[in-house]
């Protein structure tokens, strides 16, 4: 009878049938889950799962295509985040929403201050602050009247669980709570989630670390490419099973073959003991026509390796050696003139001037390298009138004129023209972060094409990616970052689950003996 | 971690609270006065800043800058700036006087009409701002404008209208051995400091300048709270006219911008440690910048330093206040 | 006609005008205004649409066009030079001083301005881009120094004499000029202004550069854009822009210490109506230059008509906010 109870136990927040579609992607696709009150419900899966996705619905600030929200049993409408907040949903994205020159108590009874006919009353205000943090079971780590820029990283996520908790929240969600932060700040978080839990509230969280998962959470939901793979009990699962469960799928479309011996030449980019404040003993090397595919969860290092070989946020300690010369890449412009290209993460903030026409993003590097003084021509550059159009060829850019701005293009079509920039300058060796990222099938095709033929022609790439299979279908070898290292070596064709127990750090890898399938296939 | 520890670590915390919370132009402030004080005994035998008629004059000379000064603090907290102050502050000068004619029963109707004024022309540039999305360095700039070119227009240039001796006490007059200017300044200050730290909208107030966007997820009416900033911004405007018409005796279109107030009060403010970029900073901040600039300004005219000197000192001193706060800052600045 | 005819003769005319609408929104708006008011004032003062009259008109508004221009460039790179007015100043004041009505110092005078300028445009890139000051507090303290070193150096007022020399460049004329008559020396000036200007932004990689750091710096910076150096060469132009603004200027109207204050307000709003956003990231000479036209036309325009010259600041007030209010809701950066 008890059991029965548990079972049918009102879910405090409820999605069904949840459908949302960003231009190219289906980010959720029919998701239906119950999360219940004084329960901690993990949410797992790869990047582009849909997560973040299914996250900003149940807090507001995204608007589903189709589905129903049940909020303790009742249907809503979440229109804005305000008001999800104002139902109980608290959500703490991963960059905090805290002012730092206003103190701890100003944050978190912002819009809300215990005031008189408009006047605030201070010692009241760090009081109400100081009984919530002593609710939580730390109000001698944080005072109250403390700058928010003062605190560390894993006091301000307390601070906003304490702005949640101070909110009535009935839903807590947490968005990768522990990427930042050391393992005693973890087992402090997880003390405070068990003392929420047992206050009744449901608490929901994303995270890639399967071993804190399995540590305190109660249920787990495992999300793939926008799909409801399963909702399970912890105790019914092991973290091999999460693992399988997260990886595996069918392929929608067929990567290019990979490189065989003969296509690879001398290392043309070494690093020896590449260090700074988020990398230690970077040792890797790069040949000629190889793809090394760098994978790893999210926060291992492996954008700020990107950044790092590119002088974006430059090594502090060891060497670089470029096509055998040693040389310090401390900004950009160096590694631009050496013949090197970066296609960022995030190509909107970072690779594009948006309302400059596509032309002249295509054209940005290269005209960097050149005299300032230099004629430009509208179609190319002083020694070659008509490199636009033929740029625009080679990456298969599908638009009717190069003088439309930047932002008006597809996902897929931006990307496209970001690679061009470097085709444009000549880059040999490319290195790129999360290339298809947002982008449609279609164009993710082509661009992989277009990767593989430019290692054909003796370009070396190097491709930071969080899409396994992306990882596994590109790249002849495998490097998987964890925690700031290169943890392991994997050969081409060595399959999810090898990867992902490296991230993890289940598993030391420096596998290269491994054999695996030559044709890159997976399921 | 023992409960001894964790308390130790709440004690060091309280106890370094205090300095830091000093806002940084006092350090300035320090030097200033310092330097003065040596320029002082060595070039002027210890005759200029121990004299007490002088400190006076760059307490004075200083009100009017003050006053704005406090108002102009609480539209850059917003993020914003108010280009307009110099029109509003001639225009309220010209105004009063006009109305009042000498004749001390209609100081009150001269009163509300400038403050209504003040409100009107905060109000419009809160609104081109908040719903017309003008930039507030053009729109302000834009409104100061307007207002010049209507002042202008309806008045001829020269001393206009008259002040009652009464209400010139405000300029001259004491309360005691302090006057009533100073009486003056130290309130508008203090209310500055109570609105912005002690209320509701203060706290709003540095939300929306701090992060637009967290102020909107909590809820803050945006909008309301940054026209209201530009109304009081106004509002100190008009009440730094009705002091220097006080002084003056009558008004004169000129005195806004003579005293290039737009300008001064954007950099005492942003010397004060108030950042361009909102959610920043603080009215103590603001007067330090102020009597700064007083201190220079008394101090060099006892030295017979030119007045021009002055002007590039001001200057070279405001870019090297600001550089020296924005050097911590890691933006690409514009 | 039958039916189908008919409405197939008024899908295709509906087609065509379609057409001819996204041509029109494609046109920069500066120029319907100048336009506009061109003809009104052309109403006011018949003589204005004479070859004398058009002359007499560029000769006035050449040098808020040359500063304009250099305005343009600043603000391009998604910055502000509040510094222009005293620079113009400074050029008036300073070179009257150094002239002192001897024809000879003319050119040395010019000469020394100019130096002037490239030092003040790099101290205000200098500060702007590497001390990270924001360049509307940077060029502020600008202004306020070179006021200041300005009038201090010329004893606060107006000495010595501007030479027959110098003073011909900004009011004289060249004569016996076929089919025009006469042309303005200030328009000779602002034509190789504005084709050097015109080809820096235009035709070379300066101009695309200077684009890419006011639409994303960071973007710019990672594809090898030398950001802080761009930033201030554009610092630069715009000084030494406000020098030759200057001498043309102090041409025109003769030595006075007034003369050039508030001139930046004016370059900025030439720009806005030209087109040019504050934040950065778009901008052409072209249309400046119409701007700045436009503006001077819409001060003669409230001059004929008798406004007294404070309503027209108040006009000027409105303008600028219009044109702002109108730009902001016409190009909106998508997120």
């Amino acid at each position: 009878m008890a059991n029965e109870q548990i079972k049918e136990a009102t879910p405090m927040i409820e999605v069904r049938n949840i459908n949302k579609a960003f231009p190219g992607v289906q980010a959720l696709d029919n998701v239906s889950v119950k999360f219940l009150p004084g329960e901690v419900h993990a949410v797992v899966g790869e990047n582009g799962a849909g997560k973040s996705t299914l996250m900003k619905i149940m807090a507001g600030a995204y608007k589903p295509d189709s589905g129903e929200i049940f909020f303790q049993g009742e249907e809503v409408q979440m229109n804005h985040p305000v008001q999800a907040q104002n139902l109980g949903v608290a959500i703490i994205y991963q960059e905090f929403n805290l002012l730092p020159e206003r103190t701890v108590a100003q944050n978190i009874y912002l819009g809300r201050e215990p005031s008189k006919f408009g006047v605030i009353n201070p010692p009241q205000l760090n009081k109400q602050t100081e009984d919530v943090l002593k609710e939580l079971g730390v109000a001698k780590m944080i005072n109250p009247t403390a700058l928010v820029s003062t605190l560390s990283v894993a006091e301000q996520q307390l601070v906003e669980i304490a702005k949640a908790v101070s909110l009535n929240a009935k839903v807590l969600i947490m968005d990768e709570p522990t990427a930042s932060l050391t393992s005693t700040e973890v087992n402090l978080l997880f003390d405070l989630v068990a003392t929420l839990k047992a206050r009744g509230l449901a608490v929901i969280f994303i995270s890639h670390r399967l071993s804190e998962v399995f540590g305190i959470a109660d249920m787990i939901t495992v999300l793939k490419d926008g799909q409801l793979v399963g909702t399970k009990n912890i105790s019914d699962v092991t973290t091999e099973d999460v693992v399988y469960m997260m990886v595996g799928r069918t392929l929608d479309h067929y990567f290019p073959p990979l490189g065989v011996d003969e296509d690879f030449g001398e290392v043309v980019l070494r690093v020896v003991n590449g260090e700074n404040d988020f990398l230690s003993n970077i040792n890797l090397d790069l040949r000629k026509g190889e793809i090394l595919g760098i994978a790893g969860l999210q926060g291992s290092g492996r954008t700020e390796l990107a950044q790092a070989l590119f002088g974006a946020v430059p090594f502090d300690e060891g060497e670089i050696e470029l096509m055998g010369k040693t040389i310090a890449i401390k900004n950009p412009y160096t590694a631009i003139q050496r013949k090197m290209g970066f296609v960022t993460e995030d190509r909107k903030s970072e690779g594009l001037a948006l309302m400059q026409p596509i032309r002249d993003n295509m054209l940005l590097a290269i005209r960097s390298l050149q005299n300032l003084l230099s004629f430009i021509h509208p179609d190319g550059i002083k020694t070659s009138r008509s490199m636009v159009p033929e740029l625009g060829q080679q990456v298969d850019v599908r638009v009717d004129s190069y003088g439309k701005q930047a932002q008006d293009l597809s996902g897929g079509n931006q990307q496209k023209v970001v690679l061009s920039k470097w085709l444009a300058s000549g880059a040999e060796v490319f290195i790129f972060d999360e290339p298809t990222r947002g982008i449609d099938v279609e164009a993710k095709a082509r661009i992989h094409d277009i990767i593989r033929g430019l290692t054909k022609s003796g370009v070396a790439v190097l491709m930071v990616s969080s899409e396994l299979p992306e990882v596994i279908g590109m790249s002849d070898r495998i490097l998987v970052m964890h925690e700031g290292k290169i943890g392991g070596e994997l050969p081409a064709g060595s399959s999810e689950a090898d990867i992902m127990l490296v991230a993890t750090g289940q598993q030391n890898g420096n596998n290269k003996n491994k054999t695996a399938a030559k044709d890159g296939g997976i399921q | 971690m023992s409960v001894d520890t964790m308390t130790q670590v709440e004690d060091k915390r309280n106890k370094n609270s205090f300095w830091k919370n000093i806002p940084q132009v006092y350090y300035f402030l320090v030097v200033v006065l310092v330097g003065g004080l040596i320029l002082d005994q060595f070039v002027a035998s210890g005759n200029i800043l121990a004299n007490p008629s002088i400190l006076f004059n760059i307490l004075v000379r200083s009100v009017a800058l003050g006053i704005v000064a406090v108002g102009q603090t609480f539209v850059m907290l917003g993020a914003s700036i108010d280009l307009s102050v110099a029109y509003t502050i001639s225009f309220t000068a010209v105004m009063s006087s006009l109305i009042m004619q000498g004749d001390p029963a209609r100081v009150p109707l001269a009163i509300a009409i400038v403050i209504g004024f003040g409100i009107l022309v905060g109000l419009i540039n809160g609104m081109l701002i908040t719903k017309l999305n003008v930039n507030s360095f053009i729109a302000t700039l834009g409104t100061g404008l307007i207002v010049k070119g209507v002042l202008n227009g309806m008045f001829s240039s020269g001393s206009l209208g008259s002040v009652p001796k009464g209400f010139q006490t405000l300029g001259y007059g004491s309360l005691g051995p302090i006057p009533y200017s100073i009486i003056l300044l130290f309130a508008i200050v203090v209310i500055g400091w109570f609105i912005l730290s002690w209320t509701k909208f203060g706290s709003h107030l540095y939300g929306v300048g701090g992060d637009l966007l967290i102020g909107r997820l909590s809820g803050l009416r945006t909008s309301r709270v940054l026209t209201i900033a530009h109304i009081i911004s106004s509002l100190t405007a008009v009440v730094a006219g009705l002091f220097i018409v006080s002084r003056l005796g009558a008004g004169n279109p000129t005195v806004g911008p003579d005293g290039v107030y737009d300008l001064e009060s954007v950099a005492t403010t942003v010397i004060g440690g108030t950042a361009l970029s909102g959610g920043r900073g603080g009215v103590f901040g603001t007067i330090a910048g102020v009597v700064i600039f007083g201190i220079i300004d008394t101090v060099f005219n006892q030295l017979g330093v030119d007045t021009y000197l002055k002007m590039v000192i001001r200057g070279a001193l405001i870019i090297f206040a600001v550089a020296s706060y924005s050097v911590r800052s890691k933006r690409e600045a514009a | 006609m039958t039916t189908t005819e008919k409405n197939t003769k008024s899908n295709q005319s509906l087609a065509v005008l379609k057409k001819i609408w996204a041509w029109i929104r494609k046109i920069q708006p500066v120029y319907p205004i100048f336009i506009v008011v061109a003809i009104g004032v052309s109403q006011l003062n018949e003589n204005f649409a004479t070859v004398n009259g058009i002359m007499a008109f560029i000769r006035r508004a050449a040098p808020l066009i040359i500063l304009a221009m250099g305005q343009m460039f600043v603000l391009a790179s998604g910055g502000f030079d509040l510094s222009q007015g005293s620079v113009v100043t400074l050029t008036i004041i300073g070179s009257s001083l150094i002239i002192y009505n001897n024809e000879e110092y003319t050119y040395i005078a010019i000469a020394i301005m100019i130096g002037f300028g490239i030092v003040i445009g790099l101290v205000n890139g200098f500060v702007v881009a590497y001390l990270k000051v924001p360049s509307l507090i940077a060029t502020l303290g600008m202004l306020l120094l070179v006021r200041g070193g300005g009038l201090y150096w010329t004893g606060g007022a107006p000495k010595g004499y501007l030479s027959e020399a110098y003073r011909f460049i900004g009011r004289g004329y060249i004569e016996n000029v076929p089919l025009i008559g006469r042309f303005p020396m200030s328009g000779v000036v602002l034509l190789v202004v504005a084709l050097i200007l015109i080809i820096l932004f235009h035709k070379t990689n300066l101009g695309k550069q200077i684009l890419a750091i006011g639409d994303n710096a960071q973007a710019a910076k990672l594809s090898g854009v030398k950001v802080r150096q761009i930033r201030m060469i554009a610092f630069v132009i715009s000084a030494v822009c406000s020098i030759i603004g200057g001498i043309l200027l102090g041409g025109y109207g003769g030595s006075s210490y007034t003369a050039g204050q508030g001139m930046e307000m004016q370059s900025v709003s030439a720009a806005v109506i030209g087109g040019v956003l504050l934040l950065g990231g778009k901008g052409s000479v072209y249309d400046v230059i119409f701007g700045a036209l436009s503006l001077e036309m819409i001060v003669s325009f409230l001059n004929l008509l008798g406004l007294p010259k404070p309503y027209r600041d108040a006009v000027q007030g409105l303008i600028i906010i219009s044109a702002v209010a109108y730009a902001g809701l016409r190009t909106k950066k998508r997120d």
